[in-house]
């Protein structure tokens, strides 16, 4: 297996390491992500140089969904991702709504509860990626063995307003020292801070919280999930919409909405109390990451829409900002997204809107650099755009938006940094836990509605429409990785055409046809490399982006919905 | 600050304490685990040996064709928590969703866990592309396919969980273009335990485990599916039973009957022919399709991406 390997001579990879390496380094499996994603660099002088992003399946879903019913949609695409759950399903659901008519009538209830569920999606989902997916790029679980549980206790009454003792942690350094003497370092094994790394600079204390924060987190994400399936039935894959509202009568009741609100606030105490904290803690230690992996040009559909066939109505605003410029946020325009294959393993060169692509696999090789991906590359008005919690913090910012601006400001005061350092990875991993804390100071107000309405006697949920014919329909989504859409073309009643153009793609996706690198690529020029062996820096900034590969790679052929001979070269 | 009940190796009861668990709650939740598998008392004793062994078995996981939908599942898992399912019970020794390493030193982790003399259960998420010699699907460098080739014979057991690797899934749905099959089909019938669900309900993982550490290998039905939780149909112990005995059906999302909870048959339900143990476990211990008002798509039955759908079309 090859691995994260270098290709050049054994020399440069012996202890200690050459911080001046030249040469590539390959990072495959790319871990902690959902999905098969390998990042290949080139290294000049101990910095990045080149990048090459490539995703490894290819599943073809919306080949699948032809021919088949509409209504059945949500429930094939939500399989594309079961991180990032239920933000399919919505997708489906309001392209399909918006196709039928249905969006026109939506009852205000059913609008409530589909933005309470997501919400608790993005509570969930960020919580997950900050301390499971992403925390180990920066913390050294092992250093927190050295650490002064008294101190570090001091240290996290500090910054937080949740009291902690010292025991606690104690408690925390013996759990983990029995661990590692078991010598079954189990999900550790061989991780990069293991012996030390020069790139990892948190104290021990620092660490130690971090981590008693990561063991919790991981019993405290089991109830914001659950949050999830108080109306939603389960998660992952939650089980409630339909065309025309949701199903879920029974958590009308007084008991499950508290039952919601209970897990709602403990899963937002824990983000005031543990997630921003830790997320500052982190951040003021890195700084230099403030100026490490930024992009240029940001896309954000915005969510949480107070009327359902008003994009402008969402509570985190749709909008796009060009070559960092936060005094000109532009409109979204649905018809400037092109999809372009000429560095993916499909046949010609094509740039066409969604409903015109063309699709015709041809894989080459698995070390071709010129066809290297199984995503397309996604491109608004010519331009690669970054998608995700920075792009919706940086329009909400941009547009002075209130529920945004103090946060934001406030951050940038307590880490000491201008509004320059949100472009680069840490703001990327900033962005997403101002997100979460906004949201979650929303979510009181929505649930407060929720009530008032049932009480007022309305409890209305769903909504009767009629299949046409024929008809065309969109579904946009700010999920919590970034912009999605479905598109849908209905024909005789069943699905002509369903298209998904997803967050990881526009993040992760390969060159375009101009040869303009994905976001992900061009963050990640100019990146140090400290160890080649060890390129966690290759980690903190891919895991920034918080890649979800499945649902990147499923492509379908608009013109004949065929899947075309296959050819291996 | 109390995370788990037992931890590393040797002296569990010992390390029990200091961790502020009496052995007396200990053996509770081992009473209650071997209960909610539907054991008697006397296997609570079985159960708090399986989950203090001095070595902890060594678990890999692999990912294929997948959602990562099944590894968020085992996330929520309660019986025990994750962390301490992870932490104390087994030794998860390749997931590439939660592991810290990364690229080479990942596979040198996979490498030396599939090599230890102690063994390895393998449990794998996802189904396998066949087209083309596999192309569709790689992990470093190495199709899918060629992977499992190489670990599953090498496994103690492989636990396949969730549709995906049982059967194919979503991706072998018609016209399956990337060949995608499910783990034992495209090994020429090697045997797999299967927890077919989408996803599986993590109950079903830990119990299958729980059994294989204390009693081997669980009862399986001719789909590879073990009868302790996939014994009995959705319907069969659905609340709304009696709604559909009594010929009360909902005719829309919208109606008064939706409101009341009559039977979701003529909306689509597939409960009648879907094999799990959904109405009894529930989902994330609060909820299940049919509670939540949404009928039964029978994703715990083989090729139930084709067989059962239209979903909201009477069987």
């Amino acid at each position: 297996m090859s691995g994260c390997k270098s290709k050049s001579g054994p020399a440069v990879m012996a202890t200690p390491f050459d911080k001046n390496y030249s040469g590539p380094v390959t990072v495959d499996p790319l871990t902690r992500i959902e999905g098969h994603l390998k990042i290949e660099v080139e290294v000049e002088n101990g910095k990045v140089s080149n990048v090459w992003s490539s995703a490894q399946l290819f599943r073809g879903l919306e080949i699948i969904l032809k021919g088949r019913d509409p209504r059945d949609a949500q429930h094939f695409t939500q399989r594309s991702c079961g991180v990032c759950t239920y933000v399919h399903a919505l997708a489906s659901t309001r392209a399909v709504d918006n196709a039928v008519g249905a969006d026109k009538n939506m009852p205000t209830n059913a609008r409530i509860i589909r933005n309470l569920v997501m919400a608790s999606q993005y509570l969930h989902d960020h919580i997950v990626h900050f301390y499971h997916l992403h925390a180990l790029d920066w913390v050294d679980v092992v250093s927190g063995l050295q650490a002064d549980p008294v101190k570090a206790a001091k240290l996290a009454n500090s910054m937080s307003s949740r009291v902690t003792k010292p025991e606690d942690l104690k408690a925390v350094q013996t759990k983990l020292k029995a661990f590692v003497d078991s010598g079954q370092l189990g999900i550790f094994t061989n991780a990069y801070f293991l012996g030390g790394h020069d790139a990892y600079y948190l104290k021990p204390e620092e660490n130690l919280i971090a981590t008693a924060h990561y063991l919790e987190g991981l019993h405290l994400q089991v109830k914001a999930a659950r949050a999830m399936a108080v109306f939603g039935a389960k998660n992952p894959h939650p089980q409630f919409t339909i065309v025309g509202g949701v199903t879920c009568y029974d958590s009308l009741s007084k008991e499950r909405i508290q039952e919601f609100k209970d897990l709602y606030k403990e899963t937002k105490a824990f983000v005031d109390e543990c997630y921003i904290p830790d997320l500052l803690m982190v951040a003021s230690n890195y700084k230099d990451w403030a100026g490490i992996g930024g992009t240029s040009n940001f896309l954000s559909f915005g969510e949480f829409p107070a009327d359902e066939t008003d994009i402008n109505s969402r509570f985190i605003p749709q909008g796009v900002i060009l070559n960092r410029d936060l005094s000109n946020v532009m409109d979204f325009d649905p018809n400037s997204i092109k999809e372009d294959i000429r560095h993916s393993w499909y046949k010609g060169e094509s740039s066409l809107h969604p409903y015109e692509g063309e699709t015709d696999p041809q894989y080459t090789t698995y070390e071709d650099r010129d066809r290297y991906s199984w995503m397309k590359a996604p491109r608004y008005k010519g331009e690669s755009m970054e998608v995700g919690p920075l792009a919706h913090v940086l329009t909400a910012y941009a547009r002075g938006n209130k529920a945004f601006v103090p946060v934001v400001d406030s951050v940038l005061g307590t880490l000491g940094v201008g509004k320059d350092a949100l472009f680069s990875t840490l703001g990327r991993t900033a962005a997403r836990g101002i997100e979460t804390a906004v949201v979650a100071n929303a979510m009181e107000e929505w649930v407060d509605n929720l009530e008032d309405n049932i009480s007022s006697g309305n409890t209305e949920i769903a909504v009767d429409w009629e299949m046409p014919d024929e008809a065309e329909g969109v579904g946009f989504v700010g999920a919590p990785r970034g912009a999605l859409s479905h598109w849908i073309k209905i024909k005789g009643g069943k699905i002509e055409n369903f298209q998904l153009v997803v967050p990881s793609t526009w993040n992760i996706g390969p060159r375009c046809n101009q040869n303009k690198m994905s976001a992900v690529e061009e963050a990640l020029v100019g990146t140090p490399i400290a160890d080649p062996k060890r390129p966690v820096e290759i980690l903190r900034t891919v895991h920034s982006y918080d890649p979800c590969i499945a649902c990147g790679v499923h492509v379908i052929d608009a013109r004949t919905n065929e899947v075309h001979k296959f050819k291996v070269m | 600050m109390k995370f788990s009940v037992g931890l590393g190796k040797g002296g569990a009861e010992q390390r029990l304490e200091q961790n502020g668990v009496s052995r007396r709650d200990f053996m509770k939740f081992c009473a209650t685990t071997a209960a909610i598998m539907g054991m008697g008392p006397a296997y609570a004793t079985e159960v708090a040996a399986a989950l203090t062994q001095k070595r902890r078995p060594s678990v890999v996981y692999l990912h294929m064709a997948e959602c990562t939908g099944c590894s968020e599942a085992v996330l929520r898992t309660v019986s025990p928590y994750i962390d301490a399912l992870i932490l104390d019970t087994i030794s998860l020794d390749y997931h590439e969703t939660i592991m810290a390493a990364a690229g080479h030193a990942a596979e040198e982790a996979l490498h030396e866990a599939v090599n230890a003399p102690e063994g390895f259960i393998c449990v794998i998420e996802g189904a396998i592309p066949t087209a083309h010699e596999g192309v569709m699907g790689k992990v470093a460098g190495k199709t899918m396919l060629d992977i499992c080739k190489e670990i599953v014979p090498k496994a103690m057991a492989t636990i396949c969980i969730g549709t995906c690797a049982c059967y194919g899934g979503v991706q072998a749905a018609a016209p399956n273009p990337s060949q995608a099959m499910g783990v034992s089909e495209a090994l020429g019938g090697v045997t797999t335990v299967n927890l077919p669900g989408c996803p599986t309900n993590p109950f079903n993982f830990v119990g299958t485990v729980v059994h294989y550490l204390t009693k081997g290998i669980p009862e399986l039905d001719s789909d590879g599916r073990p009868t302790l939780f996939y014994g009995e149909s959705v319907h069969d112990n659905c609340p709304r039973l009696k709604h559909f005995d009594a010929d009360e059906f909902a005719p829309s999302f919208s109606s008064e009957e939706a409101r009341k909870g009559y039977c979701l048959y003529e909306l689509g339900c597939k409960g009648p022919d879907t094999y799990n143990n959904c109405p009894k476990v529930k989902f994330n211990q609060t909820n299940w399709p049919v509670e939540a008002g949404h009928p039964c798509i029978g994703c715990s039955e083989p090729d139930f991406w084709d067989a059962m759908s239209p979903f909201y079309e009477p069987s």
